[in-house]
C-alpha cells in the first residue's frame, strides 16, 4: 500500500532489528517523546524485538494527558452553560475531570461537539451568532498553527462569539525538566516528527549539547521508529550527541516558517502547568493581548480553579519516564479505560491506554 | 422463567453512569455491560442467553430464527446505501448469521414532524429494492410521528423471521479449537463512508459503504455442506469486537494475522488521518465465519465466487488456549492483544 506498507515492511523491519542488535554493546535508555510513537511501538511490538539492553521510556507527548485537571474542570463548567456550544477534538471528551468528563456533560444535555479542525468551530460560531462558541485549544506545537489560525480568522472577521480555552504546551521545556531531574534515566531522545514538522529542530541543538544527549527527529510508522532507534543507539555507542533528522520526508531544520510566524503572531510563551508534572516555566502558549477578546478563560471569568488529582495515580511519573504503566499498583484494577484515574489511561496517545489495549494479558 | 440474579434494584450502579451515554450503544464494553447486567437478567431465558445475532426457536418441529434491529444512522443517505437499505440488510444478515433463510420482515417507522416526504419516499424505495435483492417480504409494519425536535428525522426498526433448514447449530458455543476464521472481504468501509459523509471529509475517490445482504453467501456455503460452526456479522465495533465476543463466549484464544486482514488503501488512509483503527470501524456487509479447518479452502472458494464474498480470506484461527483473548501477530512479527473498546472511537488531536 502506497505510503503505508513501505513503512511497515516486515523484511526491512527485521533488517533494522538485526542491525540494532549488532551495534548494541551497552545498556541504553531512550525516550520517545510523542504518545503517537508510544502507541506505534506497543501496537507493533517493537520493544519486544529490541535487545534487552535497550529500554524505551515513554515520554510526555500526549496533549490530552498533560492538560491540567483544573482546565478540564473549567472546560466542563463552560460546556455545561446553556448559552455555549463547546467544540473539542474527540479524545478530550473522555478525559476525567474532578467529577465528570465532557461526554457526561453531553449526556446531561450540554451542547458538546466533536470537530476535526478548530476552523470548523469558527464556522459554527458564524452560523450561531446567538451562542457562545468555545474551542478547547489543547496540544503541542503540532496543533498550534491551526488553533492560531482559528483565533486569527475569528478576530479578522469580527466573530466575537468565538473564543478558545487555550492550554498549549511546548516540548523543549519538558525535555529540559526530564533531563535536569535527579531521577532522570533518559540517555537519548526520539523527538516527535509532527512537532518538528512545524517547529524544525534548531531548538533541540542547545539541549543536545548542554545535556550531551543524542536527539533523533523520528516519524511514527514502525520502520521510522526502528530507524530512529538505530540512529540513536549508534550515536550513544559512538559517544556522539547530535540532533539528527530521520524524518526528512516531513521535517526541515528550520521547520514551517509561515506556521511558526502565525503561532508567534497569535500566541506568546507563558508558564504552564502540566497535569501530573506541575508548573514548567516558559512551557506553554497563551493568547497575546491583541486577541484576549477570544480568550475563554477571561470571558467566562474562571481564574481560580484548583483540583486534586487522585492520590493513587502515577501519571506524572509515567509522563516523565520515571515509571512504566504496568508498574502502577492500580493499573487494570481500579484504573481502566472505563474508569480512568488519570488521563494517560484514556487518550489514544496515553501510555497507560497503550499498555491496557495491547498488553493487558493478565487484565482480562 | 424466574431468575435468581434478577432484583428490583438497578443492577448497574447508578454512581457509575446515572445517565445513558452514547457509548452504551456503541457496541463496546459499556454496551456489553448494559446488556449483561440489565437486559439479560431482566428478561432471562435460555434462548436469550445464547446471545447470538438472532435467536433460533423450534415451533411444532420447525426451526425459526427471529431478530430485531433499530436504525438511527446520521446521515440518512451515504455513498453505497441509506438508512433504508441498512434496515433491510442489517436484519437479513442477523438472520443469516444463524444459518437461517430470511423470509419476512416488519418495519416500524418513527418519523419526526416536518420530515420531507420526498426523502421518506427515497428511503421506502430503497427498502423495497433491498428487500427484493435479499428475497424477503415486508408483511407488517407500524408508523408513529413525534413532535418536531423530538426525533432525528427518521428512525426505523425492522424485525425478521427466517427458516432454519440446516441441521448445523450455528452459534458461538459450537466454535472449536482449530476452527479457521474467514472474512468475506475488506473491512471498515461502511464506518468510514458514514464518517466522511457526516463530517464532510473528502478523499480522492469516494468510499462506498459495504452494505449488502449476506443470506445468499451463507446459503451457498450451507448448500455445499461446509461445516460452519459460527457466523457473526461485523457491525458496530467492527472485526475486533466480533472476535472478542466469540472468544469470550467460547473461552478460547483467537489468533489473527495483521498482514492478511484486508483493508482498502483509501480506508486505511482515512483511518490514519482520523486516528482510527480499522479493526474497530463499522461494517454492514461483512461477516466472519468459523469453519472446520478441513473445509476452510473450499469455503473460501465458494465465498470468493459470490458477489459479496469477492476478496474473502482466512485471517486467523481458534487456538487450544483457554483464555478469552484475541491476539494479533503484527506486520513486523510481534504479538499484541486486540481488546474490545469501551465506547466509540473518538477522533484524535494530532
Amino acid at each position: 500500500m502506497k505510503y503505508f506498507d513501505e513503512y511497515r515492511d516486515p523484511k526491512q523491519a527485521k533488517e533494522f532489528i538485526r542491525e540494532i542488535h549488532k551495534i548494541t554493546t551497552k545498556p541504553w535508555a531512550m525516550m520517545e517523546i510523542c504518545g503517537g510513537q508510544t502507541h506505534s511501538i506497543i501496537r507493533s511490538g517493537i520493544d519486544e524485538l529490541l535487545p534487552d539492553k535497550i529500554t524505551l521510556v515513554h515520554g510526555p507527548g500526549c496533549p490530552v494527558c498533560v492538560t491540567p485537571l483544573e482546565l478540564i474542570d473549567k472546560a466542563i463548567s463552560i460546556a455545561s452553560r446553556v448559552e455555549v456550544i463547546f467544540c473539542s477534538f474527540g479524545d478530550m471528551l473522555r478525559v476525567p475531570g474532578s467529577k465528570k468528563d465532557l461526554l457526561t456533560v453531553k449526556a446531561e444535555g450540554g451542547d458538546v461537539r466533536i470537530v476535526y479542525s478548530p476552523l470548523d468551530s469558527v464556522k459554527i460560531a458564524k452560523e450561531n451568532p446567538d451562542k457562545k462558541v468555545v474551542f478547547f485549544g489543547v496540544g503541542f506545537e503540532t496543533t498550534a498553527p491551526a488553533n492560531a489560525m482559528a483565533v486569527f480568522q475569528a478576530h479578522e472577521q469580527k466573530i466575537d462569539n468565538f473564543s478558545m480555552l487555550v492550554s498549549h504546551v511546548l516540548v523543549p521545556p519538558a525535555m529540559e525538566v526530564i533531563l535536569s531531574s535527579p531521577d532522570n534515566r533518559v540517555q537519548g531522545f526520539l523527538a516527535a516528527g509532527h512537532v518538528c514538522t512545524v517547529m524544525g529542530y534548531t531548538e533541540y541543538e542547545p539541549l543536545a549539547k548542554k545535556y550531551q544527549v543524542p536527539i533523533v527527529v523520528t516519524g511514527f510508522e514502525p520502520l521510522d521508529i526502528l530507524q530512529g532507534i538505530y540512529m540513536c543507539v549508534k550515536q550513544l555507542e559512538e559517544g556522539r550527541f547530535e540532533v539528527e533528522n530521520m524524518y526528512k520526508r516531513s521535517v526541515r531544520r528550520e521547520g514551517n516558517i509561515p506556521a511558526k510566524n502565525l503561532i508567534q503572531k497569535v500566541f506568546e510563551i507563558t508558564h504552564r502547568k502540566w497535569r501530573g508534572v506541575g508548573e514548567i516555566p516558559q512551557s506553554g502558549l497563551s493568547l497575546r493581548e491583541e486577541f484576549v477578546g477570544h480568550d475563554a478563560n477571561l470571558i467566562f471569568g474562571l481564574s481560580d480553579y484548583s483540583a486534586q488529582e487522585p492520590e493513587e495515580c502515577i501519571a506524572g511519573l509515567i509522563l516523565q519516564g520515571i515509571k512504566k504503566p504496568n508498574e502502577c499498583s492500580e493499573f487494570g484494577k481500579k484504573c481502566t479505560p472505563e474508569h480512568p484515574l488519570g488521563a494517560t489511561m484514556v487518550s489514544t496517545e496515553g501510555a497507560c491506554a497503550a499498555y491496557f489495549r495491547y498488553r493487558s494479558f493478565e487484565g482480562k | 422463567m424466574t431468575n435468581k440474579n434478577f432484583t428490583t434494584t438497578c443492577p448497574l450502579p447508578i454512581e457509575d453512569y446515572p445517565n445513558v451515554m452514547l457509548a452504551h450503544g456503541g457496541g463496546g464494553k459499556l454496551m456489553k455491560n448494559l446488556i449483561e447486567k440489565m437486559f439479560i437478567p431482566a428478561f432471562s431465558n435460555d434462548i436469550l442467553e445464547t446471545q447470538h445475532d438472532s435467536s433460533v426457536v423450534e415451533i411444532s418441529g420447525t426451526k425459526i430464527a427471529f431478530t430485531t434491529d433499530s436504525f438511527v444512522v446520521n446521515p440518512l443517505f451515504f455513498p453505497g446505501g441509506d438508512i433504508g437499505s441498512l434496515a433491510v440488510n442489517g436484519t437479513v444478515n442477523d438472520l443469516a448469521m444463524s444459518g437461517a433463510k430470511p423470509l419476512f420482515l416488519s418495519a416500524g417507522f418513527i418519523l419526526e414532524e416536518g420530515f420531507p416526504m420526498i426523502e421518506l419516499w427515497r428511503i421506502v424505495s430503497s427498502m423495497k429494492a433491498a428487500a427484493e435483492k435479499a428475497n424477503v417480504q415486508f408483511i407488517t409494519g407500524d408508523t408513529k410521528v413525534v413532535d418536531n425536535g423530538k426525533g432525528d428525522g427518521i428512525f426505523i426498526n425492522t424485525a425478521g423471521i427466517g427458516l432454519v433448514e440446516t441441521p448445523l447449530e450455528i452459534v458461538p458455543k459450537s466454535v472449536q479449537s482449530g476452527d479457521a476464521i474467514l472474512v468475506n472481504g475488506d473491512i471498515g468501509r461502511h464506518g468510514i463512508a458514514i464518517m466522511a459523509q457526516r463530517e464532510g471529509l473528502e478523499f480522492e475517490s469516494e468510499i462506498e459503504s459495504d452494505c449488502a445482504p449476506l443470506n445468499g453467501l451463507v446459503q451457498n456455503l450451507l448448500d455445499e455442506n461446509i461445516e460452519i460452526h459460527c457466523l457473526r456479522d461485523l457491525t458496530r465495533g467492527g472485526l475486533a469486537s466480533a472476535l472478542n465476543e466469540i472468544a469470550t463466549s467460547v473461552n478460547r484464544q483467537i489468533e489473527i494475522d495483521e498482514s492478511v486482514i484486508p483493508v482498502r488503501e483509501d480506508v486505511h488512509g482515512a483511518c490514519e488521518i482520523l486516528g482510527f483503527d480499522p479493526l474497530y470501524v463499522a461494517n454492514e456487509g461483512r461477516m466472519i465465519a468459523f469453519v472446520a479447518p478441513s473445509d476452510a479452502k473450499k469455503a473460501l472458494e465458494i465465498m470468493n465466487k459470490h458477489e459479496f464474498g469477492n476478496g474473502s480470506v482466512q485471517i486467523g484461527a481458534v487456538t487450544e488456549t483457554r483464555s478469552k483473548l484475541v491476539t494479533m501477530k503484527s506486520t513486523i512479527g510481534a504479538t499484541r492483544i486486540v481488546d474490545m473498546l469501551s465506547g466509540e472511537q473518538l477522533p484524535r488531536i494530532c
